[in-house]
């Protein structure tokens, strides 16, 4: 099996696998990550969200092979060394927007890629990087509240 | 009782610990005060008395709070503890909630049926069924603290107040904490058992009623919660279950030795409808799920055509004999005679799946030498504590134990312990390792156990006046109670009513799914009175206010709906407000505002109002949070979801083709007005979901004088329904 070498929350891993091994089953199973979620595995949920480069991405329809250099970040690796939350998970935290909590991941790594380009973002713009993202409980409108108090306190 | 089965789990649960535990007894029990550091003595004394733990308090004032009740996202891991907390005057900075061990003569709710005890989150009852228990037992906490003060002080009991996790003795300027008192703790010789009128007022609450944040939403949002799919175990193989998509058909796989032959696979374990197979890893168990050859027998299902079943029904609902009668009050048949006039009206709804974000999945490790076995779920509990493991492996059910996860939802699905049962069986081959067995989403959705299908077929007779003198109800679809809950008109004055059940049988698989037959029943109620005040030239507020004058607490719903959406303020050009009533537990009314694309025939739901009586409030934010996720649910359910199966296999597979509504839809605003009250607490789990259908379909009518009476409102049936 090959082996490939992952820049994941800022630290390289090393995972021997199949190349069509998906990442989230890499974050999962290998590197014991527990926040990037299983929902669909087709890319229709959005649970699995990490970011790559920055950038949000569905992670259980991406082959490891195809990661290279990109700097894999999840949920756990926004918690600086001292425990302190984000400022996007602190807003969820406020503003009380989850339920189950299964697709708080997927929320706030997509919130955080959504604020990365678009710091202010209005109401449109808001549901619009976040339609992707299934949440079955209905926290949407806290969730879109969180999102604001987020962009306002960043 | 099975004494030895507490005993056991009990010892593990608190051997590690540091502290005091303190055991309340259920009633008529002797309380004890155990201390943490002497395992010996906590064996001694749980030999000799069945007990009930719910808190632990240590020196450093940290005090932990026991929830017996599952936590999918409604609150009870911060309801549930608050109501201790509050009786016991807890600090609730100082407070950290766990679960209880899953033992349920110990921690089961006693509010299912006198006598029982359960640990079964299900039918929105965890607050109403523990409001008591946690109350009283928070009590005797408090009670213990006080007594053994007032020991150590040398001074009355009755002098004795407390704050805040704080003893105070005014009259000798005493204070010491709750941390600070545990060296010196004794048991009273009595305890008090706490009567309603001995326990706080409503009035009196400090913490319950206020807006306290849910003790475990800082653990989801830093991804350390732990959902059952984020067990790993060493050892551990994982399993996967190929079930078809016709349900109850027998497999039979005819390339068993190819699948042997593949890279990682351990075993093939063939069950009645399904093949199992245990691989080293997931991938592997996947891939060879993917290869399988299988040939599948006819089913009951088979033959089943979920759009043109409605025909059979319809002949159903006209057969002259009646079916399960479920109310009958006045004479029906009379009113209809001598009606001014009558109404009959069909409605139907799809089948619909649950949709839990986390699809089902559970861990079992059997012993070695199979007599013992370890469960971890996110399960809703079980009429069985033990979740038919101990069957599976002919093992008694204190040889199992049962570790309770955060469930990623629930709404009905993880009440059917059947993945649990899997995993055992393919954990009792694999002994002793532990097996992970995940449905996919593919296996979640094809094999789902659905809200029925059904046909509700409403007959109304009203007088001169335009009152409603009757109304008959008859359910047509599978699944009894599921279908037929809800039929009951407890709060509208109508003196003949008739509701029946005829049982119409597919062979499909069918649950509990957030209100069940509510949401069917509520519907086709809700609507068919504003079809007749539409017919009648009647506001639909003024028709429902004749009918809940003699029901106070739903009629101020009612009215205090009406107020915060201006229901007579009318809507801007294009838009119109419906509303609906539900009762489940809570009482409330529901309004919305929508608009209608008569272009794409899609429905757009601007605004939803409710007005909500549901007793006292543990947590009114949570409570709100019920009411929007409700709403949110029902819309998702009533504008896109949709089964169909066709000769008895399931069309969807995955959420490309079972649609969920996404942020696009999400109304403006969901807002929600809670009526004060002193009552015992109601459940709010289920009462907004049901609303949902007929309000919209109220607001339809009134927009377009069209009805809406087919579930979901699909752009095609809206269209349809503009045409006609």
């Amino acid at each position: 099996m090959p082996t490939y070498h992952l820049n994941i929350n800022g630290s390289q891993k090393k995972v021997e696998t199949e190349a069509d091994t998906p990442l989230l089953h890499v974050l999962s199973d290998y590197l014991e990550l527990n926040a990037p979620t299983y929902g669909c595995g087709l890319s229709q949920c959005g649970s699995c969200t990490v970011l790559v480069n920055g950038t949000a991405t569905t992670s259980c329809m991406l082959p490891v092979s195809s990661i290279g250099k990109s700097e894999i970040t999840t949920l756990e690796g926004l918690v600086s060394d001292n425990g302190k939350l984000h400022a996007v998970q602190r807003a969820f935290v406020k503003e009380q927007a989850a339920q189950c909590g299964y697709c708080l991941n997927g929320m706030v790594m997509t919130t955080i890629s959504l604020l990365n380009k678009n710091p202010s973002p209005d109401d449109v713009e808001i549901r619009n990087a976040l339609e992707g993202n299934i949440c079955r409980c209905g926290s949407h409108t806290r969730i879109i509240r969180a999102v604001k108090t987020a962009a306002k306190s960043l | 009782m099975d004494q030895t089965k507490t005993i056991i789990s009990r010892r593990k649960f608190i051997k590690s610990s540091s502290g005091v535990a303190l055991f309340i007894g259920v009633s008529g029990m002797l309380p004890q005060l155990i201390s943490c550091r002497d395992p010996k003595q906590i064996e001694k004394q749980l030999a000799r008395h069945p007990l009930t733990a719910w808190v632990k308090l240590s020196e450093d004032d940290l005090i932990t709070i026991y929830n017996p009740a599952a936590e999918m996202g409604q609150g009870s891991m911060t309801s549930l503890p608050l109501l201790f907390a509050e009786e016991m005057d807890a600090d609730w900075s100082k407070v950290k909630v766990e679960f209880s061990p899953q033992e349920s003569e110990v921690y089961g709710s006693p509010g299912w049926a006198p006598g029982s005890k359960l640990m079964f989150t299900v039918g929105s009852r965890t607050t109403n069924s523990y409001y008591q228990v946690m109350r009283k037992a928070g009590a005797q906490a408090r009670y213990v603290l006080m007594s053994s003060a007032a020991k150590h002080w040398e001074v009355p009991i009755s002098e004795i107040t407390t704050y805040k996790s704080f003893i105070v003795h005014k009259k000798t300027d005493q204070k010491i904490s709750y941390g600070d008192l545990v060296p010196f703790l004794e048991m009273p010789e009595t305890l008090p058992d706490f009567t309603e009128e001995q326990l706080k007022n409503p009035t009196e609450f400090q913490l319950v009623g206020k807006d306290i944040p849910r003790t475990e939403i800082p653990a989801k949002v830093d991804g350390s919660a732990l959902f059952a799919i984020d067990i790993r175990l060493p050892g551990m193989v994982y399993g996967v279950l190929e079930r078809g998509n016709l349900h109850g058909s027998k497999p039979t796989l005819t390339n068993e030795s190819e699948i042997l032959a593949m890279e990682g696979v351990l075993k093939i374990i063939p069950l009645d409808y399904a093949i199992g197979i245990v691989a080293k890893t997931l991938e592997q168990a996947l891939n060879a799920k993917k290869s399988l050859k299988i040939n599948w027998s006819q089913s009951k299902a088979s033959g089943h055509n979920s759009q043109e079943v409605y025909a059979t029904y319809e002949k159903i609902a006209s057969q002259k004999q009646s079916g399960k009668v479920i109310i009958e009050k006045g004479d029906f048949p009379k009113a209809i005679k001598t009606a001014a006039k009558t109404y009959k009206v069909d409605f139907k709804n799809d089948y619909v799946y649950h949709a839990q974000m986390e699809p089902l999945n559970a861990v079992v490790q059997v012993a070695e030498d199979g007599g013992s076995a370890e469960v971890w779920v996110g399960s809703q509990q079980g009429p069985d504590t033990k979740l038919g493991v101990p069957k599976i492996l002919d093992i008694a059910p204190e040889n199992v134990s049962v570790h309770l996860q955060y469930l990623g939802g629930g709404f009905g699905r993880r009440s059917m312990n059947d993945f649990v049962e899997e995993c055992a069986v393919l954990a009792k081959e694999m002994a002793p390792l532990p097996v992970k067995l995940i449905w996919t989403r593919e296996d979640d959705i094809t094999y789902g156990a659905f809200r029925p299908l059904s046909l509700q077929r409403l007959i109304a007779s009203t007088d001169p006046n335009g009152s409603v003198t009757g109304f008959s109800h008859s359910v047509i679809g599978d699944g009894g109670n599921l279908v037929a809950s809800a039929v009951a008109n407890d709060h509208y004055d109508i003196p003949n009513q008739f509701a029946e059940w005829r049982e119409a049988s597919n062979g499909i698989r069918l649950k509990h799914w957030r209100a069940v037959g509510h949401g069917p029943n509520k519907f086709a109620i809700e609507c068919m009175l504003d079809e007749i005040a539409s017919d009648q030239g009647l506001d639909p507020l003024e028709l429902r206010r004749k009918l809940m004058a003699k029901a106070p607490r739903a009629l101020a719903t009612l009215e205090k709906v009406a107020e915060i959406s201006n229901w007579n303020t009318p809507s801007v050009n294009g838009r119109a407000k419906g509303m609906a009533f539900v009762e489940h537990g809570s009482l409330g009314t529901g309004v919305c505002e929508i608009s209608v694309d008569r272009s794409t025939g899609n429905i757009k739901v601007h605004h939803f109002w409710v007005a909500l009586d549901s007793g006292v409030v543990v947590q009114p934010d949570n409570v709100k949070a019920q009411m929007e996720g409700g709403i949110i649910m029902g819309m998702s359910s009533v504008l896109k979801e949709q089964i169909t199966i066709v000769d008895g296999k399931v069309q969807q597979s995955n959420f490309h083709d079972y649609n969920l509504l996404r942020m696009q839809d999400i109304p403006e605003s969901i807002e929600t007005a809670i009526l004060e009250s002193t009552e015992i607490p109601e459940g709010v789990g289920e009462t907004a979901t049901p609303m949902v259908a007929c309000a919209i379909a109220n607001a339809f009518l009134k927009l377009t004088g069209k009805p809406l009476r087919h579930l979901p409102f699909s752009p095609d049936r809206v269209l349809q329904a503009l045409n006609t």
